[in-house]
């Protein structure tokens, strides 16, 4: 499937009528410069070679360990690395798209719950009706209407950009100046983080009902040793620098880490409409999905039974059935996070965030190919990635699939 | 001796008619507000040269930025540009890309979801492989880059629209050709020796029909909301034809200056455009497929 995807935009990008070369120059007066610039990339190669040299370069395991990206090419523009600019842009987009995909979801969820329950009453036609026009609304329409009103209008939240640039939070720092004194002094430091990780596969043992002795406790030396060598190899390779920096990319969980509020409200202040805009155009379905599953759900005779043994609405409501019902909707999950990464573009444009979507953008006023097609690569190893991770989780939350 | 009076149909029995329709129910009101709301928008658009009180391309007829009043009801742009004359003649770029790329779509889709479906074996696997493939890929993503690649204008953004929106075409048709192929009257026309050919046009085809009618009505919403993100990325038709896309897009600059009526009408245009769309296309899925209706 990922084979496929990468040859398909291999096709889109190379295959397709309009040469990149030739389009990058306005004027096409230096022969030489054009065939300078096509040795430089590559492009003078058979289509074959050029399809096998792309191929390759993905796949590309040691480039990866190496340089921490991936081997996409270098950019038209100013023939630096694509890999690396392509990893500095994602962890906005991932950030954008987690948030906004919680927001869809509570929302979906909270409505469509609502309207359930009031079936065919007018809060439930009402609540249909919102999730029709959300679904219809450009992305970046709404955004702007959130501009106008809650960024210019009420100056209650910051209409572009994704932190005041001063604040950017680093992460976690962790100073490991005392183990540098060597290979020994490390495994001696890293010892507690073996014990840690022995009390915590205690608990989950104990959670399973193993029994101590003797075989919980023989299975518990292995996280053990394994807690206690990770991180001592961890703290080794780290040591030479000094300073060990934790870091997620995403400015909300950076902030936390680093144990600063100001930066953190900042952070969120900053993320709002973005997540708001892109969330509530993407509720619309998952208040159909909820409301569909929920009547459905309501129906069956253990609500009823719940019911008559004199349990709270709300709990009977939210603790029994939406827990049934909310297996269609983690799939949905799934299903949508592609067209959710569509709009990201839409919305990273409106509010000038500095991810993945602004950057094919930037990249397609340069005319920048290469970049184009690295980036399209990463979005669809993105979505691949997400649907193997909700197959999981689907896994782990429905009994009847084991993996 | 009782008279039976028999109704002449004159459209097809896939279209349903406008009387029978208001004995449906929600479902025939919906179609019918969705249908109201996309006609007059198309024919508002058509008569444009006509109503618009402007020319909608001249730019400076009246001052800079000026919000609604009297004589631009609708206020007018950074270019002086009449927004009211705008709106009215901005939806053409839209509705052209939305029927030529569900146009593409069909020509492609229904053909090759027949035939590979039909034939079965390696063929379907193969084009089943590629249309999930290409369904599972962000579909603005992947229309944004294929507009980048073979350029602006109405043809191909409608070309980039459509491969995006064809493995919808095609799964609809598959899935549908799979079950009409088992069904008994399908087999009782392959026994009574009809060959594959008229069994697929006369058989499988009109059972089709349908479901892609309402998968088409709801991809023009799709596709009227792929164009208009396309053109707020810059991939849009050329700035000197008046369109709604352009004017949304050019409004954010106007932003910060607070100039609401830039981007709020036709903004709206585009929401009533695709919602009239996809109120239909809720409303016929309801009509044609009664057995979903539960």
């Amino acid at each position: 499937m990922i084979m496929l995807l990468l040859s398909i935009v291999f096709l889109i990008v190379r295959v397709l009528p309009g040469d990149p070369v030739l389009l990058h120059f306005e004027r096409r007066e230096n022969p030489e410069a054009i065939a300078q610039m096509r040795r430089n990339l590559g492009l003078d190669k058979p289509l074959l070679n050029q399809y096998f040299d792309y191929l390759g370069g993905i796949l590309d395991v040691t480039y990866l360990l190496e340089h921490g990206y991936l081997n996409l090419g270098k950019s038209m523009q100013d023939f630096s690395p694509i890999g690396q600019q392509i990893f500095s842009a994602f962890p906005a987009t991932l950030e954008l798209a987690i948030y906004s995909m919680i927001v869809a979801v509570v929302i979906g969820i909270l409505l469509g719950v609502r309207a359930s329950r009031s079936y065919n009453s007018p809060l439930d036609h009402l609540i249909r009706t919102f999730g029709t026009v959300t679904y219809a609304i450009p992305v970046f329409f709404l955004g702007m209407i959130f501009q106008l009103t809650l960024g210019i209008g009420l100056h209650w939240f910051p209409t572009g950009g994704r932190i005041y640039p001063t604040l950017e939070p680093h992460g976690l720092t962790l100073y490991l100046g005392a183990p540098a004194g060597g290979f020994i002094s490390v495994f001696l430091w890293s010892f507690p983080a073996g014990l840690a990780s022995w009390a915590l596969s205690f608990v989950v043992l104990r959670k399973k009902r193993v029994k101590f002795w003797p075989r919980g406790f023989l299975v518990s030396l292995f996280p053990f040793f394994v807690g206690w060598f990770v991180w001592a190899f961890g703290a080794w390779h780290f040591t030479s620098v000094g300073i060990l920096h934790i870091s997620t990319g995403l400015y909300t969980i950076d902030s936390l880490l680093e144990g600063n509020i100001v930066k953190f409200v900042q952070a969120v202040r900053y993320l709002f409409l973005p997540s708001l805009t892109l969330g509530l155009v993407l509720a619309g379905v998952f208040i159909r999905l909820t409301r569909s599953n929920m009547l459905e759900t309501l129906r069956l005779d253990f609500v009823t039974a719940a019911r008559a043994r004199g349990l709270k609405e709300t709990a009977v409501v939210y603790g029994y059935a939406l827990r049934n019902a909310f297996l269609p909707i983690l799939t949905m999950v799934g299903l949508q996070f592609a067209m959710l990464l569509g709009g990201a573009i839409l919305t990273e444009t409106t509010f000038s965030w500095p991810g993945l979507g602004r950057y094919i953008v930037e990249r397609i006023n340069f005319r920048d190919y290469t970049a184009i097609q690295g980036a399209v690569v990463v979005f669809g190893l993105f979505v691949a990635l997400v649907s193997l991770f909700v197959d999981i989780l689907y896994a782990y939350f429905d009994p009847r699939i084991r993996l | 001796m009782q008279k039976v009076e028999t109704k002449r149909r004159i459209f097809p029995s896939f279209i349903p008619n406008l009387t029978s329709l208001t004995r449906r129910g929600l479902a025939g009101w919906i179609t019918i507000i969705g249908a109201t709301i996309v006609l007059s928008i198309m024919l508002m658009t058509l008569l444009a040269p006509w109503i618009s009180p402007h020319n909608p391309a001249e730019i400076n007829v009246g001052p800079l930025s000026s919000p609604p009043n009297s004589q631009f009801p609708l206020g007018t742009n950074h270019l002086g540009q009449d927004m009211l004359s705008r709106i009215i003649s901005g939806g053409s770029v839209m509705i052209q890309v939305a029927v030529l790329s569900v146009f593409f779509c069909l020509l492609v889709g229904l053909p090759i979801g027949l035939l590979a479906s039909y034939a079965g074996g390696i063929i379907d696997k193969v084009f089943s492989l590629v249309m999930d493939s290409l369904y599972a890929f962000p579909g603005m993503v992947l229309a944004i880059a294929i507009a980048a690649m073979i350029g602006t204008g109405v043809v191909n953004m409608a070309l980039s629209i459509a491969v995006v929106y064809v493995p919808s075409y095609f799964r609809i048709v598959r899935s549908q050709v799979l079950t009409i192929k088992e069904l008994p009257y399908a087999e009782a026309a392959l026994a009574t020796g009809a060959k594959g050919r008229s069994i697929l046009l006369r058989y499988i085809l009109p059972n089709v029909v349908p479901s892609v009618v309402v998968v088409a009505t709801v991809n023009f919403a799709d596709a009227i909301l792929t164009a208009a993100g396309l053109t707020f990325i810059g991939l849009g038709v050329e700035k000197s034809i008046p369109d709604w896309g352009w004017d949304l897009t050019d409004g954010r600059a106007l932003l910060p200056s607070g100039a609401w009526w830039v981007i709020t009408f036709p903004g709206i245009m585009i929401v009533l455009l695709a919602l009239g769309f996809t109120l239909m296309g809720e409303g016929l899925s309801e009509l044609l497929n009664p057995r979903l209706e539960q």
